[in-house]
């Protein structure tokens, strides 16, 4: 095919891309007017059926808990295959000197950027925290707390270099918190059908004050599974990365 | 007001979506992802949706722009 009939495909192509486009763009609602009737029917039943007052949350792990569990094993499955993909493969050796600090030939961090992100990683951990058990009570969540939390894993990174990292966090340790924020929150699924009722039916009480930190039964029990879930689902992610970077390729002892 | 800051940050947002796209030195371009990022969960915020922003804020400016950066450092490590 010759320069200018690939041209003229492509052009054709766009031009029939754009006419689609602005087609759908022409058929899209005025802007901030919600046509569907759900969100409207949510805004007014869903504190007094849930006494969370963080709505968001119980849409994520009770109108639609079944989605969420779905969307905890896609994150699963991608550090699963991170872990996998990153293994180490025959050949492949730490740098040696490794034990005794990071190559010599590598800056050291400054002692400014390892100060300043030892600062952050208390009030940064108190947050995640906070944000991972608040879900029923505020926009948050235990997506956003686990990211949250992972963080500070990564600032302590930062302030301590990797050698502290894989301390604090050693794979095997990881993989089995990963796996009890997964499992946690499908068992509590299952722990409905045991009880005869629909697959992540809440069935805890729902406490007597909407918005209260011990209200909305299994929302704040999902949402707590999913933090961990996440955080230790980055924190393995970002660790394999980090390995990865220390691998050199040749024989052991070459 | 609310209509206005909206209509700058999204401004702001395709600025810096063109800017990470025309930037060619990866690990430029990664600095210039977080801070697009950092844009996007402003304007997520200005669209009230707080708890998008959140998970915004530490997936797209902080999270990412460090794996990416890992992956280029493995990347360089092989070409030596």
């Amino acid at each position: 095919m010759s320069a200018s009939t690939r041209r003229w495909l492509f052009l054709a192509g766009m031009a029939g891309l754009a006419a689609f486009y602005l087609w759908g763009l022409v058929g899209l609602p005025g802007f901030g007017h919600y046509p569907g009737p759900y969100g409207l029917i949510i805004n007014k039943i869903a504190v007094a059926q849930t006494n969370a007052t963080g709505v968001v949350s119980a849409v994520n792990f009770e109108y639609r808990g079944f989605d969420t569990v779905g969307e905890e094993f896609i994150l699963f499955m991608a550090a699963a295959g991170v872990s996998v993909v990153l293994r180490h493969l025959r050949g492949e050796r730490e740098r040696p000197g490794l034990e005794q600090g990071i190559g010599a030939d590598e800056p050291s961090t400054s002692d400014a950027v390892a100060q300043a992100a030892l600062v952050f990683v208390g009030p940064v951990l108190v947050l995640g925290w906070w944000l991972a058990s608040h879900a029923q009570t505020s926009p948050s969540g235990g997506f956003q707390g686990g990211v949250v939390l992972a963080t500070a894993f990564i600032l302590i990174y930062l302030s301590g270099g990797l050698l502290t990292f894989r301390r604090i966090s050693p794979v095997a340790l990881t993989d089995a918190v990963e796996a009890v924020g997964a499992g946690g929150f499908a068992a509590i699924g299952l722990a409905a059908v045991l009880m005869g009722l629909p697959y992540l039916d809440n069935y805890l009480p729902l406490g007597i004050k909407p918005g209260a930190v011990s209200s909305s039964g299994t929302i704040a029990l999902i949402s707590f599974f999913v933090g961990v879930e996440v955080a230790a689902a980055l924190i393995l992610m970002v660790g394999e990365m980090l390995e990865q970077t220390l691998l050199v390729q040749g024989e052991a002892g070459s | 007001m609310t209509a206005s800051l909206q209509l700058v940050l999204l401004v702001l947002v395709a600025v810096g979506a063109t800017g990470v796209v025309l930037i060619r030195s990866p690990v430029r371009q990664v600095v210039a992802l977080s801070v697009y990022g950092l844009l996007l969960a402003v304007l997520f915020l200005a669209f009230q949706a707080p708890d998008v922003t959140l998970s915004e804020l530490t997936v797209g400016a902080v999270v990412l722009p460090i794996l990416l950066l890992l992956a280029l450092a493995k990347v360089r490590e092989r070409d030596k």
